[in-house]
C-alpha cells in the first residue's frame, strides 16, 4: 500500500476527475448532476466571477475493488474547492442518499472551506453536510475522506473531515481547521508566518496528522497508493456509538494535555519520543512508517 | 462577465458517439470545455462567458481557426473561461473533439 511504484502517478497534481478515474474500478463510475445540467452556482455571476457547471464538485456512484460506494470528488483548482450552495447541496444530497441505500462513502477533499461570496449558504451547506454525515454514519455508513489535494482540507471542510469514520492522507495532505493566512491575519505574524511552507507542512500537513493520531492512513502520493488507502479505510469499523464518542472525547482531552502547549510540530514529535524530529519531514514514506507506526498518538478505536 | 456567441460554419462533422464530453477547469489561465451534440453536422456553435472584457476578436479568430482546422460538425460547445490565453483555448477544443471521438 505505501511503498512507492516504478509507475508513480501524483495524486496532488490529479484533478478531480482523474482522481475518480483512478479511484474507482475501471467504466465503473456514474455521475450525478453532471456538468451537462448545468446546476452551477447562481451568486457567483453577481461578483463577476466565472461558474464551473459542476460547481467544483463531482458525486456519484461507483466500483472500489468490487465494492459499490457513492463518492465525491472536489476540483481545488475552481475557487480553492470552496463550498458553496450548490456544492454543498450536491454531498448533503449524496450523503443522504448513502443513509437510504446503506452504501459506503468516499469523499476526495480538496477544499479551503466556505466559499466566502456565497458566506450564509455556504456555512448552512457545511452543517447539512455535517447532520447528513452523522446521520448515514448512525445509520453504520462509512464515510472515508481522502486527503491530498492541493488546496489541502481547511475551514468547513477540516470540521466535515472530523465527522469521517476514517481518513487517508499523504504528506502533502494538510488538515487544519484554520488556514495558514487566516491565522497570520488574526493573530499576527509572530504567531504564524504563513509564508513559512514548512511550517504549514510541520504543522498542518499529512505527517504531523497522523503522528498525532488525527488521521488513520498515511499514504504516498500516488493515485494506487490512495486507492489502496481508500479500499483499507472502507475494512474499518463503522460504529458510531456513546462509547466511540466517549473515547474519542477522553483522547482528545488527552492529546491536548500532552500538546496543548507546543509551539511547533517538531516539539510534539518529540514529546511523542521521536529520536530525530528535526529529521521528520525529509523521511520517505517507508521510513516514516517504521518511526510513525511505534510513535504515533494511539487513534485507537475510537474514530 | 462577457457572454459571446459563435455559430460556425464546419466541413468536417465531429466523431464518435460520446453524448457529452468536458476537459479543463475553470481557473486562473485556464478553462472548462462542455462538449454536446444537437447541432447540423455542418455548423458549430460555440457559447462563451469570460470575465475578461473586451478581447471578442480574439476568441472569433481562435474559435474561426478551430472550426477549420478540427472535426466539429455538429457540436455545441459551452466555454467557461478562467482568464486563459489563446494557445490554452486552442488546446482545450482540440482536446474536447478528441474527447468525443473516444468511447464512453
Amino acid at each position: 500500500m505505501t511503498s512507492p511504484s516504478p509507475t508513480r502517478h501524483s495524486w496532488y497534481e490529479e484533478s478531480a476527475r482523474g482522481r475518480l478515474a483512478h479511484l474507482l474500478d475501471p467504466g465503473s463510475f456514474t455521475e450525478f448532476l453532471g456538468p451537462e445540467r448545468r446546476e452551477f452556482s447562481p451568486h457567483l455571476g453577481l461578483f463577476n466571477l466565472p461558474h464551473q457547471l459542476d460547481d467544483g464538485i463531482i458525486v456519484g456512484t461507483g466500483r472500489l475493488d468490487g465494492r459499490p460506494v457513492l463518492v465525491a470528488a472536489q476540483e481545488g483548482r475552481f475557487m480553492g474547492g470552496a463550498i458553496g450552495e450548490v456544492h454543498g447541496a450536491k454531498l448533503t444530497g449524496l450523503l443522504r442518499a448513502a443513509r437510504q441505500m446503506k452504501r459506503d462513502v468516499v469523499i476526495l477533499f480538496d477544499t479551503g472551506g466556505v466559499r466566502l461570496q456565497e458566506a450564509n449558504a455556504g456555512e448552512l451547506a457545511i452543517s447539512e453536510i455535517i447532520r447528513a454525515t452523522l446521520d448515514a454514519r448512525a445509520e453504520g455508513v462509512r464515510v472515508v475522506g481522502l486527503l491530498g489535494g492541493r488546496a489541502g482540507c481547511y475551514g468547513g471542510g477540516s470540521l466535515i473531515a472530523g465527522c469521517c469514520s476514517a481518513l487517508v492522507i499523504s504528506e502533502q495532505g494538510r488538515l487544519s481547521v484554520s488556514g495558514p493566512e487566516v491565522i497570520e491575519t488574526n493573530k499576527g505574524v509572530e504567531e504564524f508566518d504563513s509564508r513559512d511552507r514548512a511550517l504549514v507542512w510541520r504543522t498542518m500537513g499529512g505527517k504531523h496528522r497522523y503522528l498525532i493520531g488525527g488521521v488513520d492512513l498515511f499514504v504516498d502520493d500516488d493515485v494506487a497508493a490512495f486507492r489502496a488507502g481508500a479500499v483499507a479505510a472502507l475494512e474499518r469499523p463503522a460504529t458510531l456509538d456513546q462509547a466511540v464518542l466517549t473515547a474519542e472525547q477522553a483522547r482528545l482531552e488527552r492529546r491536548l494535555a500532552r500538546f496543548g502547549d507546543a509551539a511547533d510540530g517538531t516539539e510534539v514529535w518529540a514529546r511523542l519520543g521521536v529520536a530525530h524530529p528535526a529529521g521528520v519531514p525529509d523521511l520517505d514514506t517507508s521510513a516514516f512508517l517504521t518511526i510513525a507506526t511505534r510513535k504515533r498518538e494511539g487513534a485507537d478505536a475510537a474514530r | 462577465m462577457e457572454n459571446l456567441r459563435y455559430e460556425l460554419s464546419t466541413t468536417k462533422p465531429a466523431g464518435g458517439t460520446r453524448a457529452v464530453g468536458l476537459v479543463g477547469v475553470v481557473a486562473s489561465g485556464n478553462l472548462e470545455v462542455l462538449l454536446e451534440r444537437g447541432e447540423a453536422p455542418d455548423r458549430c456553435v460555440i457559447d462563451i462567458a469570460t470575465p475578461a472584457h473586451g478581447f471578442a476578436a480574439l476568441w472569433q479568430a481562435v474559435t474561426a481557426d478551430f472550426a477549420v482546422r478540427m472535426a466539429a460538425g455538429g457540436l455545441r460547445i459551452t466555454i467557461n473561461d478562467g482568464g486563459a490565453r489563446p494557445d490554452t483555448v486552442a488546446l482545450r477544443l482540440a482536446q474536447g473533439v478528441h474527447l468525443m471521438e473516444k468511447p464512453e
